[in-house]
């Protein structure tokens, strides 16, 4: 176990450096959810068609837009490993002696800081947009929880990605492919129960459903969670270990 | 030779056997046999060569040497180790420079360094003291926190060897480890090369298709020709075996034939100009 933890920090240290020193990519990330608050959002507030029980348009979608911007900076993670691997760094990794586990869930924990990165621009946002949100310090670890969770998830499925496809073309292809329905077809912007039947059977086998759904029951006052906090997260702890399953078998296929 | 005096005896001394034995092995890429039926043996404390073209197997051979790519058959022991059966222990014992570049240019030196620490198991104290050594023996200490990608390409393959050598590994693999380098960077690597046998007395592989540096560095050499061993031997008898005045050229020419560059792989020839351009 120390030897997991050891090597699992050695990866998270160099990429929280690298993040640091180079934060141009939050930056840039984190437009596109203040566009999706300050506009879409305040627009469709005030539109009132869409019935979101309870809480006002702006606070639904808030923890929807917090899961989306997990999603979509950690699905690009992938170009990341693609980009090591061109240069020979995911070999040097292989040919040491460290667990495989370990290199790939340094990497889904390290990605969980860029989530939480986003999270603070979020709530930054939604206070001055006046959006209630709960901060007890509790409910608050508990968000960090499901966001380091969230990103986790998608880090991975994007590692098993890049291992698949190889190349940043096809990897980029495959990722726009991959993130908008996964978006649309989740309860982010809209609930569920408005959803057409088909589209409601494909939210419920999409991670980013229980993420937000999680995500609603945390941070916003008076939200609730559809599915209970521990069918959420019982779904994305369980789909979180097949994925990491999987992509340590596919990571060495890297470097051949 | 057995490289024991710098190192952890128990894991390092295996006298009777071959710091690299192979038998009969193999690599099939769909229908491409990339390397066949090759059989090799490299004692402890040599420097051995494995010359070719480009795609002639070197990199294959190297990649399943350092269990990055499993062989479709045959087999292979590195430091006594089988690499199919105990992959975890050989990764223990050697060293690998890649024929890309994979310093990290976002690091510094020292963290680069760090990093080849933590991921081999060294403890703090005994990390930051190889380091140092490391760092000292390449030439490298005033740069140790600069990034990487400041660095010169001589520097950065400097690196790359105190990297590589921080575990104190018995065998180092080196994949074209000059390639791109202007002729004082790669006569800098050279130095540090014999520099580290005759420190370490660590054993190395290293593949090349430049005879000079076949000549200057390896004690024994085998030359590939599509997939397969040419010939084997020493640098001088495999001269005096052609002609009175043969060069290298001459050997590596007569041994891996006219057609290799038909041979030349895309992907190849993309690698090595991605890594020539990252050395400026």
């Amino acid at each position: 176990m120390l030897r997991f933890i050891r090597e699992t920090y050695a990866i998270v240290a160099v990429e929280l450096i690298k993040l640091i020193r180079d934060p141009t990519e939050l930056v840039s990330r984190a437009i596109q959810p203040l566009l999706w608050l300050v506009v879409f959002g305040q627009v469709l507030a005030h539109v009132r068609g869409i019935h979101t029980g309870q809480v006002n348009y702006l606070a639904f979608i808030t923890p929807g837009i917090l899961a989306q911007s997990i999603l979509f900076s950690a699905i690009f993670y992938g170009i990341a490993i693609i980009w090591e691997r061109d240069l020979g760094v995911v070999h040097k990794m292989l040919v040491s002696p460290a667990w495989r586990a370990s290199l790939v869930f340094g990497k889904a924990f390290a990605a969980g800081f860029r989530g939480i990165i986003q999270m603070v621009v979020i709530y930054l946002v939604a206070l001055v947009m006046h959006v209630s949100i709960r901060l007890d310090p509790l409910i608050i670890l508990a968000v960090l929880g499901s966001v380091m969770l969230g990103s986790g998830i998608f880090a991975t499925f994007s590692l098993i990605i890049a291992c698949i496809v190889k190349t940043r073309e096809r990897f980029m292809g495959i990722g726009q492919l991959l993130t908008m329905p996964m978006f649309f077809a989740s309860n982010a912007i809209y609930p569920i129960t408005m959803m057409p039947g088909w589209l409601r059977i494909a939210a419920q086998f999409n991670p980013l459903t229980y993420l937000i759904d999680a995500l609603r029951g945390l941070v916003i006052t008076g939200g609730t969670s559809v599915y209970g906090f521990g069918v959420d997260f019982a779904v994305m702890i369980s789909i979180f270990a097949v994925l990491l399953f999987i992509a340590v078998k596919l990571y060495p296929t890297l470097a051949e | 030779m057995v490289p024991s005096s710098h190192m952890n005896s128990t894991i390092f001394e295996t006298p009777d056997r071959f710091a690299i034995q192979t038998v009969a092995l193999t690599r099939q890429f769909g229908r491409l046999t990339a390397v066949d039926h090759i059989a090799l043996k490299v004692h402890y404390g040599e420097i051995f060569g494995l010359l070719g073209a480009n795609g002639a197997g070197k990199s294959t051979m190297i990649k399943m040497l350092t269990t990055l790519l499993p062989p479709t058959s045959g087999s292979a022991e590195v430091g006594g180790f089988d690499i199919v059966t105990s992959p975890a222990e050989v990764r223990r014992r050697i060293g690998y420079v890649s024929q890309l570049l994979s310093a990290d240019g976002a690091l510094t030196g020292f963290e680069n360094l760090q990093l080849s620490a933590r991921l081999y198991g060294l403890d703090k104290k005994e990390g930051k003291a190889r380091i140092s050594d490391a760092l000292n023996f390449m030439g490298l200490t005033d740069s140790a926190s600069k990034l990487v990608r400041t660095y010169s390409g001589g520097m950065i393959r400097r690196l790359e060897l105190a990297q590589a050598m921080l575990h104190r590994p018995a065998i180092l693999f080196l994949d074209e480890p000059t390639i791109g380098l202007d002729p004082v960077a790669r006569h800098t690597v050279w130095d540090r090369l014999l520099d580290l046998r005759q420190h370490y007395g660590m054993t190395v592989l290293i593949t090349t298709h430049d005879m000079e540096e076949a000549e200057m560095l390896c004690d024994n050499l085998a030359i590939l020709h599509t997939g397969k061993v040419s010939v084997t031997g020493k640098p001088g008898e495999l001269r005096a075996g052609l002609s009175q005045d043969a060069t290298m050229d001459d050997v590596f020419a007569h041994y891996a034939g006219e057609a290799i560059h038909e041979n030349t792989m895309f992907g190849d020839v993309a690698r090595i100009r991605r890594t020539a351009q990252r050395l400026g």
